[in-house]
């Protein structure tokens, strides 16, 4: 199609999303579903986004608590993790995530395996659950003597007043060799996950980095924020670092440890995969320690190498740029080979995608290599920001949902404030067009005439599904099999199908070879039996 | 190992959970009224709820499942949910036009106390709910019971809703298999059929969580009790109800509502207890037991005489649901296996009454504990055989003990959405599991000089 029909096509697809709604509905989801243009200077149109869910309507998106313990807190092995409340919420997110971690000793605490709760019960929705919480403590601290205790508050738990954060000071005080922090993650907190990410990234803060200054050796020290290590993205993220000569001083949270993260404000640089979940961390580390951050993408073979040249950039050592090359150079051919063999069988085939805070947008990098096109993608969870790059941040109203979410003012410290650039590095940087503390955003990036939508709910992914005959669709596990009973393939773009890694070269093969498995297969058509195809029948006996 | 910081040593816990044994209320609820044709549930609370239960049972059956929300903010937990679920109501009707909503609530809608009838009431009232539309509602509060209430509680809210008394009665009966899997409910209906009795099985999630792949997606798939039907259950003249737990409440409420007599069975798993279920139809309605189910209990009784010495003694430990655990313990006690631990986290002390008459006192039976207590028993006296669900199968690597998925969920197999564990060919098909689970282990660990051919 040229570009002035898939416009057309794009506008009549939206008009027929928006007929089944009634008035308000319809009102509010008009401005979350964009036709998507791109003018000059990354100029795009302005969409609705991180505001609620309208009640009634089948969402993809889940609450507060799922942000705070499921995504940022869950990876980490060594921090116990206490959900303060009736027994769902721990259970649904016991190990369901996929968060991968590697105990380097077989003695190392791994407490992932582990879903700890206070299992309230009407009595403590009656008369307060602070003393069942403080004697689950003790019970925890008896079984595991952990270094670090997070306690999650769930929806009840802030209605009753019972306040985790109090139980944690006190409880600290009787156990002070181990660091107690609560969270207040109730599920109605905020309109989404994204609200849990907030409040996760704040206590982590405040709580947990700078408490040691501990730099693991190495002559370039990065963390990497918001890589959760799915499938082991992180363990493929990690390899390629070693060989290119660059330390991981923390991932947040992928594969993670407590150690790393009380450390972390010790690094030279921070790297932003997942913006949405850990852009306040990356934010409030370069105002409170002076610590760089700039956006990286490891979904992709070309995006990986993208973002190790930016590396190479910003340390502008010869050294580290020619092994940075040499790596490339090295993993590159690997890629090209299964990249070629797959590209005539993907080419020119659609794709759409609606995940997270940044899944959405990385993976159309995946997609391109591989001669695919994203004619619609949106975030589950994901700000104004994360569609039209951080530039709009100051124009983003603030609404009561996010007042209720803390912003942390945050001053440079005293002791360990290091700017670790100078005016003149930053102004080299920025003439060889490193941006630096920012995002471009999604919509930048895709073609005009393209979908984009926020919160997209199970009428529209209907309407996308009928109207475009999508390739390949990509969602969460809750939309898997309601697009495959399309007979379309849906990849599973959280939890990757059980799959991955999907991240780096080698994540990059995994993943040309799982969409040509996907989009290729025999079976899509076999759907229909011979039968149908030729429901007459002249003989009266098979035989005859 | 996995679990490498579980003790051996048990130290008794009373505020810590760790490695629950049972969930919450409302995926209960969730399930039970996808077994309603044309009903979308209801989640009335925060949206991660919602979210949680819609992907446990996603992941338990690969198929969709589809749920609304009352997306609760903090200003509905302050000011109350009236308006979301109002919203909520007007919302699905128009745009997703179910014949049912099935509404139940959650922990946060129950603490600050949000009064369901009372706003379902203004629902009708205000002329939100369609003539000929129905919102149905359960009372399921995540802090009391587990996931088994909530489908208690749910079943209850339909016989609440659509059963009507009446003194002509149909010659038909009510089934109520209680918190199974959509084969044992299709399995449950063909039992029925083959006897030539009229039953009515609700709720009966068959062709509605075991889809078939058609090319069309279907929102409201084929399956489901049709609101006709579950309007007649209080014209029939009996209701079987399938474990006590599950499906004791609607059958009383049938009773005391309705004036329909009700059975209190154990779930039909194995020999003995699809027996009684059996003979309880026959003599309920007078039906004869025809060939083709005579056939089938001789063949699963003939599997058991033949393959008795691979039962005979070996030790077993199940977690998992008290209906189902009931009716397996007395099937492996028939088959003469050694049901060492039984543990459940849904709360009732009954449950470990009703273990030891079975197996006698001489058993580990506990309710109300956890996976991590259920490992620590696994410990101190080993099994040959772990019946349990997906999360079992930490503790059967750690101790290197084989494992049958067993109950709910089971997020790393196939196979219970298809075949019913219900009935003499479930029965046959479980003891097939079990055989190949010990037989495969006595291939891999026996030497070489006993490595047998035949077996």
């Amino acid at each position: 199609m040229s570009p002035y029909d898939e416009k057309i096509k794009a506008e009549e697809v939206k008009a027929e999303m928006l007929k089944a709604y009634p008035t308000k509905v319809a009102r509010k989801r008009a401005r979350q579903i964009i036709l998507n243009e791109v003018q000059a200077g990354d100029v795009v149109p302005e969409i609705k986004a991180n505001t609620r869910t309208i009640p009634g309507i089948i969402t993809m998106r889940g609450c507060s608590y799922a942000g705070c313990k499921g995504v940022v807190l869950g990876p980490t092995r060594d921090i116990v993790h206490i959900t303060h409340g009736p027994i769902g919420c721990s259970f649904y997110s016991w190990l369901t995530r996929r968060n991968q971690t590697r105990p380097e000793k077989a003695t190392d605490a791994n407490y992932m395996p582990y879903a700890l709760s206070t299992d309230m019960q009407e009595e403590q929705i009656i008369f307060g659950g602070e003393k069942k919480l403080k004697q689950a403590i003790d019970e925890a601290v008896a079984l595991f003597n952990p270094k670090a205790i997070g306690i999650y508050a769930t929806c009840p738990v802030g209605l009753i007043g019972d306040d985790v954060h109090a139980v944690a000071r006190e409880m600290e005080e009787k156990y002070p060799h181990i660091n107690i922090f609560g969270f207040s993650c109730e599920g109605y907190k905020g309109v989404s996950q994204s609200a849990g990410h907030h409040i996760a990234n704040n206590k982590v803060f405040t709580d947990v980095v700078g408490l040691t200054h501990n730099r693991k050796p190495g002559k370039f020290v990065v963390n990497l924020l918001g890589e959760y290590n799915i499938g082991g993205d992180a363990f493929e993220i990690d390899r390629i670092f070693e060989k290119c000569g660059i330390t991981v001083q923390a991932t947040f949270s992928g594969n993670s440890v407590y150690e790393e993260f009380i450390s972390a404000h010790m690094a030279d640089l921070n790297m932003v995969m997942c913006h949405r979940s850990i852009n306040y961390m990356a934010d409030m580390m370069e105002k409170k320690y002076g610590i760089p951050w700039f956006k990286v993408n490891f979904i992709g073979a070309e995006s990986t190498a993208k973002s190790l040249r930016k590396l190479a950039d910003y340390y502008g050592d010869k050294e580290l740029t020619a092994r940075i090359e040499t790596v490339i150079a090295e993993e590159m051919p690997a890629v090209k080979i299964v990249q070629d063999e797959i590209k005539p069988r993907c080419e020119g085939k659609i794709a759409m995608m609606f995940v997270g805070g940044s899944r959405a947008h990385h993976y159309q990098d995946l997609f391109n290599e591989i001669g695919m096109k994203t004619v619609s993608a949106g975030y589950e969870f994901a700000h104004r920001d994360d569609y039209e790059g951080r530039k709009v941040l100051p124009s983003i109203e603030v609404d009561a949902d996010t007042r209720n979410i803390e912003e942390l003012t945050v001053q440079p410290d005293p002791q360990s404030y290091k700017a670790r650039l100078d005016e003149t590095r930053k102004t080299t940087l920025a003439a060889k067009g490193m941006a630096l503390n920012d995002y471009e955003g999604m919509m930048a990036q895709m073609d005009n005439g393209s979908l984009v939508i926020d919160d997209l709910n199970h009428h529209e992914a209907e309407v996308l599904i009928e109207k475009y005959h999508p390739d390949i669709f990509c969602a969460g596990v809750k939309e898997k099999y309601v697009v495959q009973k399309y007979g379309i393939p849906m990849k599973q773009l959280h939890s990757y199908d059980y799959g991955g890694p999907y991240a780096g070269f080698k994540g990059a093969v995994n993943f040309y070879k799982e969409i040509d498995r996907m989009i290729n297969t025999k079976i899509w058509g076999m759907i229909k039996a011979p039968w149908d195809i030729h429901p007459q029948v002249v003989a009266k006996y098979g035989w005859e | 190992m996995l679990l490498r910081h579980t003790p051996k040593e048990i130290v008794e816990r009373s505020a810590l959970t760790v490695n629950p044994a049972k969930t919450c209320q409302p995926i209960g609820a969730m399930y039970a009224a996808l077994g309603i044709h044309k009903c979308l549930p209801h989640s009335h609370g925060s949206q991660g709820c919602c979210a949680y239960h819609r992907s446990a049972l996603t992941r338990h059956y690969k198929e969709p499942v589809m749920a609304g929300t009352s997306s609760f903010t903090e200003g509905a937990s302050v000011f109350g949910g009236q308006a979301n679920l109002l919203e909520a109501i007007q919302n699905i009707f128009t745009i997703y036009q179910p014949d049912v909503i099935a509404v139940h609530t959650t922990c946060l809608s129950e603490t600050i106390g949000d009064d369901i009838s009372q706003i379902t009431g203004k629902a009708q009232e205000e002329g939100k709910i369609p003539a000929g539309k129905y919102v149905i509602r359960a009372s399921t509060p995540s802090y009391v019971g587990s996931h088994v209430t909530g489908f208690a509680n749910m079943v209850k809210g339909m016989v609440e809703v659509f059963s009507g008394a009446s003194d002509e009665k149909e010659d038909q009966i009510n089934v109520i298999p209680g918190f199974v899997e959509p084969s044992d409910m299709a399995e449950v209906k063909r039992i029925t059929r083959e006897m030539g009795i009229q039953a009515v099985a609700f709720p009966d999630t068959s062709e509605v969580l075991n889809t078939p792949q058609t090319g069309r997606y279907e929102m409201y798939p084929k399956g489901g009790t049709t609101i006709p039907e579950l309007k007649s259950t209080g014209r029939s003249r009996h209701t079987l109800a399938l474990g006590q737990l599950a499906s004791g409440p609607a059958a009383k409420l049938l009773d005391a509502k309705c004036k329909v007599p009700c059975t209190l069975l154990n779930l039909p798993i194995g020999l003995r207890n699809t027996d009684i279920f059996i003979e309880t139809l026959r003599q309920v309605t007078g039906a004869s037991v025809p060939e083709a189910l005579r056939l089938e209990r001789g063949q699963l009784l003939d599997v058991i005489t033949d393959m008795h010495q691979y039962f005979y003694g070996k030790k077993v430990a199940l977690a998992g649901d008290p209906d189902h655990l009931v009716a397996l313990t007395q099937f492996l006690k028939d088959l003469d296996m050694d049901v060492r631990h039984v543990l459940t986290g849904t709360p009732g002390k009954k449950f470990v009454n009703r273990i030891a008459e079975i197996t006698g006192p001489n058993v580990n039976a506990y309710e109300a504990k956890d996976m991590l207590y259920f490992h620590q028993l696994i410990k101190n006296e080993p099994v040959d055989l772990i019946l349990g669900n997906t999360y079992a199968k930490y503790i059967a690597r750690d101790e290197d003990i084989p494992l049958v998925r067993t109950g709910f969920p089971i997020y790393d197999r196939i196979g219970h959405q298809y075949f019913p564990l219900f009935g003499y060919q479930g029965g046959l098909r479980f003891l097939e599991r079990i055989l190949n689970a010990l037989m495969d282990r006595q291939d891999r660990d026996a030497p070489e000089e006993t490595f047998e051919l035949v077996m």
